[in-house]
């Protein structure tokens, strides 16, 4: 396949360095800033070796790469809440244009669901954004496996920075801003980590979560009630784990417990917030994992665990939805 | 996992039993005597000293685990030592719910929310569990352990109760499906 990628992040780049390994070639890459474009194909570590030196990526406009002769368009541009701008006029060219769309970018699928899926039915691509839920963890193709209508529920550790300040303070009694200014010096949350610690990155996955979910809810008597056709950031209750103290934990671990920010979607019910949870139960994940928990008609449940971020991990989940548009 | 496995096999449950006591020293340690022979865990006692019932008596609330098998014998040992069991509500209290309170535990008089929950939710708790590391004045955490008819219900008191004084409230994933 022909892959243009929109954002050269690290999920964007990642992509990039990957695709020739797994038989697809690059023919844009682009920034905010620039885009290189080559119908023929461009040499990914080449490009990405330039933008490290400072250089600019390509001599074109980064808006000219959505004319590239791509069929599949990665969007990897960093997530916007609300019209999830310019995320979703990139994914609407691709559609426009019949071409596939890939997402990295959670924004779209989050807060304009339905409008995706009305570009996707008009349009002879196809969308896909496994990538937006959990990294690595194959979360949306395992729910099309068991199929969206037996999966009951489904809870889960989706924010690895979160998890790594909780379980950080509740392995050595440290407070929440030491342990903040740690995981910054690490690398595992951002100068402005807002975003992860007050749970609105671990709810925008499970509102796109009870998005597929509720595709699966079928109509008249199998419908179950009290599901909507499709869910915004808006419809989910979130709370962050800023206001859990040392001592929070220290009283969970006395009593076999502890504290993870846990999310969770049940019947058109989106929840994210500090939750107790057995200490060394399933859920209790430590460091930047991610755990998905399923509860599934038949099968029981599921629990599927890895790397919930980082740019190869969650390339790797933006390769599997490529290599499945093959199929 | 709802409730505690016991190596032989039988699954602990709370319970709450009514006991009139003759007002007599002694009476209370007597009645109580069969709980621990029968192999029951006293979680706590209510003991209103300053109100007698009609006939003269000291009501006595006493929460407690034990098997259904261990219960049965309890109430029985109990009558046989010739305390009077008013009321043995096996189904009554048999759930449990955990919960961290957090913020100004202390200064929000933590003893009246406690009170308050016992009135609102019909739940008995059985455990607190404080840490003030920042002293009285500062955020604190209280561990709690409540025995109830029904925790969804208790867990919506909490959160009311809780929300009444600025508190945070962490729950269990699972609201009464716990240890």
């Amino acid at each position: 396949m022909k892959l243009g990628i929109i954002g050269a992040g690290a999920v964007g780049s990642a992509v990039a360095r990957l695709a020739p390994e797994y038989g697809h070639s690059v023919v844009a890459l682009a920034d905010s800033e620039s885009a290189a474009i080559d119908p023929d194909g461009l040499d990914p570590e080449a490009l990405l070796a330039r933008k490290e030196d400072g250089e600019a990526l390509g001599e074109s406009d980064p808006d000219e790469a959505l004319d590239a002769p791509y069929d599949v368009l990665v969007e990897a541009t960093p997530t916007t809440l609300g019209d999830a701008e310019p995320g979703f006029s990139h994914i609407r060219r691709a559609l426009e244009g019949d071409r596939h769309a890939v997402l990295a970018n959670k924004g779209p699928v989050a807060e304009r669901y339905e409008e995706v899926r009305t570009l996707e039915t008009g349009s002879r691509g196809q969308v896909r954004f496994e990538a937006t839920v959990a990294g690595a963890i194959p979360a949306l193709s395992t729910i099309a496996d068991l199929g969206a209508g037996n999966v009951t529920a489904i809870r889960g550790v989706l924010n690895g920075t979160a998890n790594f300040i909780l379980s950080r303070m509740a392995a050595e009694g440290l407070g929440y801003e030491h342990v903040l200014a740690e995981a910054q010096d690490l690398g595992v949350a951002e100068a402005d980590p807002s975003f992860d610690v007050q749970g609105t990155d671990a709810a925008l996955k499970c509102v796109i979560l009870a998005n597929v979910l509720a595709e699966g809810n079928g109509d008249g008597d199998t419908a179950e009630v009290g599901v909507r056709e499709s869910y915004t950031l808006a419809d989910a209750t979130v709370e962050g784990i800023e206001h859990v103290p040392p001592s929070a934990l220290e009283l969970a671990a006395e009593d076999g417990r502890t504290i993870r920010l846990i999310g969770e979607v049940s019947t058109g019910s989106i929840r994210v917030g500090p939750r107790l949870v057995p200490e060394h139960g399933t859920l209790a994940v430590t460091g930047t994992q991610n755990i998905l928990q399923l509860e599934a008609r038949h099968a029981g449940r599921l629990n599927i665990s890895g790397r919930g971020a980082g740019g190869p991990e969650t390339a790797t989940a933006v390769l599997a939805d490529i290599s499945r548009l093959e199929a | 996992m709802t409730e505690n496995a016991r190596p032989d096999g039988g699954r602990e449950r709370a319970y709450t039993v009514r006991l009139e006591l003759v007002d007599e020293p002694g009476e209370l340690l007597n009645a109580l005597e069969p709980i621990a022979t029968q192999g029951g865990n006293l979680l706590s006692i209510f003991h209103e000293r300053g109100s007698l019932t009609p006939r003269g008596h000291i009501p006595v609330e006493v929460a407690l685990e034990a098997t259904p098998e261990g219960f049965e014998g309890i109430v029985d040992a109990l009558r046989e030592s010739g305390v009077a069991v008013v009321q043995a509500g096996s189904e009554r209290y048999s759930e449990h719910l955990t919960v961290l309170l957090i913020g100004p535990l202390v200064d929000t008089d933590l003893s009246d929310t406690l009170s308050c929950l016992e009135e609102r939710a019909e739940a008995s708790v059985t455990d607190v569990s404080l840490s003030a590391p920042e002293g009285t004045a500062g955020t604190s955490s209280a561990r709690l352990r409540l025995a109830t008819a029904e925790a969804d219900h208790t867990l919506s008191i909490v959160h009311e109760a809780a929300a009444e004084k600025g508190l945070d409230v962490i729950e269990p994933l699972t609201p009464g499906a716990e240890r």
